[in-house]
């Protein structure tokens, strides 16, 4: 499969990290790769909302809210982000 | 039946962002009124309106606090924090009471507009986020505050046109007088956006008055051609007099009188007949007669027909000259939801500084007006007892009565 426009992780990781600290207010020297998402942005029920829009708004694809079962650290959170965001590339 | 004690008052309005800068723009007859050219970019038949700057919460509230408040909300919040803070009712007193609210808010347009155009827009409803819902709906005030300010009691949005507030703080004292309540956090919210008013434009209602703003609100003038539209937010803390004693609070005034109806006749037009019922039920709930108010604030909007016929109730109540009046709307433009709280805050700081806010503008009276005595330039007097009247689309009629404590 052809990956013409694959973006680097560090761009996506880069560009996660600030809007997480604009939208949820939180010391960038917080978020660490396996520090617990939910725990360190003090996510309830209604934030995991904003986030489906800001990842929307920041990388134009949807995420479905059940996906978050399984994003547990901050680096599952990257994963997900680049996988999403790389493999939707290479398929366009 | 218990007295029912005012405790705390919070301003947040085109004449003031506090208490002190209201009580001086009251004094010295400072008008609010702006010309907004968005409105007329946007279609609007008249760009005049009162306004005041967002308040910047971000030291104030934590992020999901704030993301839950509409604009007219903010203002709710500031003005509630400054009553809150004069009446001595600090978290921790609060955790061990049943505090209620009750708040006057009959809109949030700009929340439902924006939400509406992001859908449209999307096609997909999760993209509006987590707060739009609890932005839109009309309870959102109370919502926010109860949240917010950890109150346990009654809670819930009085929604009344033009009479919201003012019936909110009836109410508000009908559930202390009962013994329903001990303490009730009343007011009125009032969003100021440009996407709020353009429907009560479409009426031709707002005065076009455009070349000089602060002179085109003239409550009784002949030359009134319209209101303008106007908000912020006002809160007054109700409390059961003896309690609120016991406690040591400071109190400002006691409400002795609420009077309501309904014109039962068209859904714009006034009527004389009703405010006069409204008028004569809370003189009759006071236990006083009309030569007893030394102060009425008028609902008087500046518009033709409104003003005429409340100085005709006037009139037919308190007799001719009788009875100083002025409408502090005169000042601010038309608050509508929050009007009749925020005159409850405008007339309790003459009430404690001894004297009557001007009706500015009023420069020629018209056959009506010229019964009344409008009171022109500010009058250095004392008030013991003052009445105030709101008015409301669907003829809803409002009139509150405050003795000095």
């Amino acid at each position: 499969m052809s990956n013409l426009t694959h973006i680097p992780a560090e761009e996506i990781i880069k560009k996660i990290n600030t809007f997480l600290v604009e939208e949820f207010e939180v010391d960038e020297s917080k978020i660490t790769p396996g520090g617990k998402l939910k725990e360190v942005l003090e996510l309830d029920s209604l934030d995991y909302i904003d986030l489906v829009v800001v990842i929307e708004s920041n990388f134009a694809f949807k995420v479905k809210p059940e996906d978050f079962a399984d994003i547990q650290t901050f680096q599952d959170f990257y994963n997900y982000i680049i996988s999403r965001v790389n493999n939707s590339k290479a398929v366009a | 039946m218990n007295r029912v004690a005012i405790t705390g008052l919070g301003i947040y309005s085109c004449i003031g962002k506090n208490r002190d800068e209201v009580r001086d723009s009251l004094y010295k007859g400072k008008s609010g009124i702006i010309f907004d050219p968005v409105r007329k970019e946007f279609g609007y038949r008249s760009a005049l309106t009162g306004f005041v700057d967002r308040p910047n919460l971000k030291e104030l509230l934590d992020r999901r606090s704030r993301l839950m408040l509409p604009e007219q909300g903010e203002y709710a919040y500031v003005a509630t924090l400054e009553a809150l803070k004069q009446a001595g009712l600090d978290p921790d007193y609060i955790a061990g009471q049943e505090v209620g609210i009750l708040y006057g808010n009959d809109s949030s347009a700009k929340p439902v507009i924006d939400a509406i155009d992001l859908m449209r827009l999307k096609k997909d409803t999760t993209l509006v986020g987590s707060a739009s819902v609890f932005q839109t709906m009309n309870s959102t005030v109370t919502m926010n505050l109860a949240t917010i300010f950890k109150l346990k009691g009654v809670n819930f949005t009085v929604s009344a046109a033009c009479a919201s507030g003012s019936h909110a703080v009836g109410l508000g004292y009908h559930f202390i007088k009962t013994g329903l309540q001990d303490i009730v956090v009343t007011g009125g919210a009032q969003e100021i956006n440009y996407l709020s008013m353009g429907n009560f434009d479409a009426l031709s209602a707002f005065s076009i008055h455009e070349s000089e703003p602060t002179k085109a609100s003239r409550p009784f003038d002949r030359d009134r051609d319209g209101l303008i539209p106007s908000g912020g937010a006002a809160t007054v803390i109700l409390e059961n007099w003896d309690k609120a004693v016991q406690r040591g609070a400071h109190i400002l005034g006691e409400v002795i009188g609420y009077g309501f109806s309904s014109n039962g006749e068209h859904i714009s037009n006034p009527t004389v007949e009703g405010p006069v019922r409204s008028l004569k039920k809370a003189l009759k709930d006071a236990q006083i007669q009309p030569k007893d108010i030394d102060y009425i604030n008028a609902h008087a909007t500046s518009t033709p027909a409104g003003d005429a016929s409340e100085a005709k109730a006037i009139n037919e109540v308190f007799g001719a000259k009788s009875t100083p009046v002025s409408s502090t709307k005169s000042m601010t433009g038309h608050e509508c939801w929050m009007a009749g709280a925020s005159e409850i805050v405008y007339c309790t700081l003459m009430m404690q500084n001894a004297f009557m806010a001007p009706n500015i503008n009023f420069e020629n009276p018209d056959e009506d007006s010229a019964k009344l005595d409008v009171i022109q330039t500010v009058r250095e007097k004392n008030i013991s007892v003052f009445l105030s009247n709101s008015f409301g689309f669907g003829g809803t009629n409002s009139s509150l009565i405050v003795r000095k404590a």
